[in-house]
């Protein structure tokens, strides 16, 4: 109550304040007119307490990666290191092995999921029949809802000795003897391609075929009467009809590039193909849940949001120069 | 003549195109649902008889001896609940807060709007990690806590993106005869915005209901010590992981110990009948909302 009763007083006197000497206080006026938007300012004040939290709050554990950091010590207790921790993790053959990883699998899922979607759109925006092609865009969207422990689940069915592929590839005799698939790690860069594909091919082709859908469709009559085939269109027309879309996808994903994923990698990954499969994600995660190794895994933490940081600002920028863009 | 000519190569050229291209279709759907005939055939079939190979999409010998096991499991019943839980309260939740918080980014006279949508945008950007996630959930109490599933992901700024597009959208008129009429923001939000954002709503609830169904990180991470806050996803992956690092019949032998009825379910049933159980309810919903997500999609996706 009290609390009110200052607020109303202030903008009063602000108020008469303003009147007084108008124009110089537009810093107060701001304030009237912020004291008089309470109810906007309740509705949103505990979510800006909660991403202050959540999300900023976090930032202040950075200060581990300085440290050699025990848990059971307090902020001031704990001895600080400077630049050790990064410098061992510069000096580890393994950190190196982890970027590699995640450089290349984030590279193939790129490429791939790309193209393949592109593809597809293509193919989907030519189909007749509207049931048939509402109908496979439907089954399409399926594998990116389930979760990654049953796509994991499904891959590993798949890929077991007596599973289908063996199976197929047997009955094709490519192969003469069941091929472990999982356990050779040089493998493991293309399996999790083509798990990411199946998974996310269909969702992906949404953004396209909206684009489609804003392409001059008088274009298409005039190159119809021309003579120019289904392909031909397809080359010509719908292609370069994207075109800025497409660009925009592939710079954003770009600045994407360190984020390989996660779950995928950690749920398809084992003793034996661990050389391919583990990121700097799990790297984090093996180091500092699992070792203990709080201040190293930190630092990797970092470096991983540092750099992600300057290719998402970068990739965001060019999008807006191409002024095609408001992708965040 | 040329052009004649090349008109009747290109409608035969049309059709053959026309015909690859409905049968690469048809592979298509079959590459993704086949897994899913698979593991139906599978939870549905004799585990024993699964063993002899050669079930695809059709069980040969029906039983629901699978099922039955799987539900008699206590924590895999604990589990379903706790995901069923977490994904009802978590929508509801998260979702009654984006939007709130979206409306009032929405308001043009709002003085705090570019504050607070710079404030929330910016976190995509980056996050604190793991490791200091962690130690701040950790310090807050909330290791071992259902609410660790509701609590840190309330906000999701791509959703509010949404959600906010789609309140833009609105005729304003109706938001300024609401307010002549007397009632406040939080009036104009809960009786007139929030009832005619439904479509948005559906797809943001959408994604979160996905996202909570299908988290199993978060229980791994704070939750592994407390099997009465498990998920069905979790369950499903300590078992991946146990067929994983051990040979299958050593996995199959620790069941068949635990419950005591060897016969009557293998790991590789098990699985299979979890997968089910925990993909059935996606795939019931996801097709009725397609029309809503895919608008939301390009919505959230070129406006933001």
């Amino acid at each position: 109550m009290e609390l009110g009763k200052g607020t109303v007083q202030v903008e009063k006197t602000a108020g008469q304040m303003a009147k007084s000497n108008a124009g110089a206080s537009r810093f107060k006026t701001f304030f009237i007119e912020l004291s008089k938007q309470k109810m906007l300012m309740l509705m949103s004040l505990p979510f800006l307490i909660w991403v202050f939290v959540f999300k900023y709050l976090p930032l202040w554990g950075w200060t581990i990666a300085f440290q050699k950091f025990k848990p059971a010590r307090d902020f001031f207790d704990q001895k600080w290191v400077g630049w050790d921790n990064f410098k061992f993790l510069f000096q580890e053959q393994q950190f190196y092995r982890v970027l590699r990883n995640t450089l290349v699998m984030s590279s193939i899922n790129l490429v791939f999921g790309f193209v393949t979607s592109i593809v597809l759109a293509l193919l989907l925006n030519e189909l007749r029949n509207i049931f048939f092609k509402r109908t496979v865009q439907t089954i399409s969207y399926l594998p990116y809802f389930i979760s990654w422990v049953v796509a994991s689940n499904i891959v590993q069915t798949a890929l077991a000795p007596e599973g289908i592929i063996n199976v197929l590839l047997l009955k094709m005799q490519f192969i003469d003897h069941p091929v472990l698939w999982l356990g050779v790690g040089k493998y493991f860069w293309g399996i999790l391609g083509a798990t990411e594909v199946w998974k996310n091919v269909g969702w992906n082709t949404i953004i396209y075929l909206a684009a489609i859908t804003s392409i001059d469709p008088s274009q298409y009559e005039a190159a119809e009467i021309d003579g120019a085939s289904r392909l031909q269109r397809m080359f010509y027309i719908t292609l370069p009809g994207i075109k800025p879309v497409i660009v925009l996808i592939l710079i954003m994903n770009l600045g994407h590039i360190l984020e390989s994923g996660f779950e995928a990698q950690y749920l398809l990954g084992n003793g034996m193909n661990v050389d391919f499969s583990e990121n700097l994600d799990i790297f984090v995660l093996k180091y500092g849940m699992q070792m203990n190794n709080f201040g190293l895994a930190t630092a990797a933490g970092m470096f991983k949001t540092l750099v992600s940081f300057i290719f998402l600002i970068t990739a965001n920028n060019i999008a807006k120069r191409m002024g095609e863009s408001r992708l965040y | 003549m040329a052009q004649s000519k090349s008109f009747r190569n290109s409608s035969l050229s049309d059709r053959i195109f026309d015909v690859c291209n409905i049968i690469f279709m048809i592979l298509l759907v079959i590459v993704t649902l086949y897994p899913f005939l698979n593991m139906f055939a599978l939870s549905f079939n004799d585990a024993n008889d699964s063993v002899r190979g050669d079930i695809y999409i059709w069980p040969r010998e029906w039983t629901l001896r699978n099922f039955d096991y799987v539900f008699s499991e206590s924590n895999i019943f604990y589990a379903t609940f706790i995901s069923a839980a977490r994904t009802i309260v978590g929508t509801v939740v998260s979702v009654f807060c984006t939007a709130m918080l979206a409306y009032t980014v929405s308001r043009p006279e709002y003085k705090l709007k570019k504050f607070v949508s710079v404030t929330f945008i910016f976190t995509m950007y980056f996050s604190g990690g793991l490791i200091p996630g962690y130690l701040l959930i950790k310090e807050l109490d909330m290791l071992n806590t259902f609410w660790v599933y509701i609590i840190p992901g309330i906000i999701g700024v791509f959703n509010m993106i949404v959600i906010r597009s789609f309140i833009e959208g609105l005729p304003e008129g109706l938001m300024e005869s609401a307010k002549i009429d007397g009632a406040g923001d939080f009036i104009t939000f809960a009786r007139i915005v929030l009832p005619l954002t439904v479509p948005a709503l559906a797809t943001v609830s959408l994604f979160v209901a996905v996202y909570q169904w299908n988290s199993w990180f978060d229980v791994f991470l704070y939750n592994s010590s407390s099997p009465s806050l498990t998920t069905l996803q979790y369950e499903l992956m300590k078992m991946l992981s146990t067929s994983n690092t051990s040979s299958a019949s050593s996995a199959a032998d620790a069941f068949a110990n635990a419950k005591g009825n060897a016969a009557a379910v293998t790991p590789t049933s098990v699985r299979a009948t979890m997968t089910i159980v925990a993909s059935v309810p996606i795939i019931i919903v996801y097709p009725f909302l397609q029309k809503y997500f895919v608008k939301g999609m390009v919505v959230g996706g070129v406006k933001g």
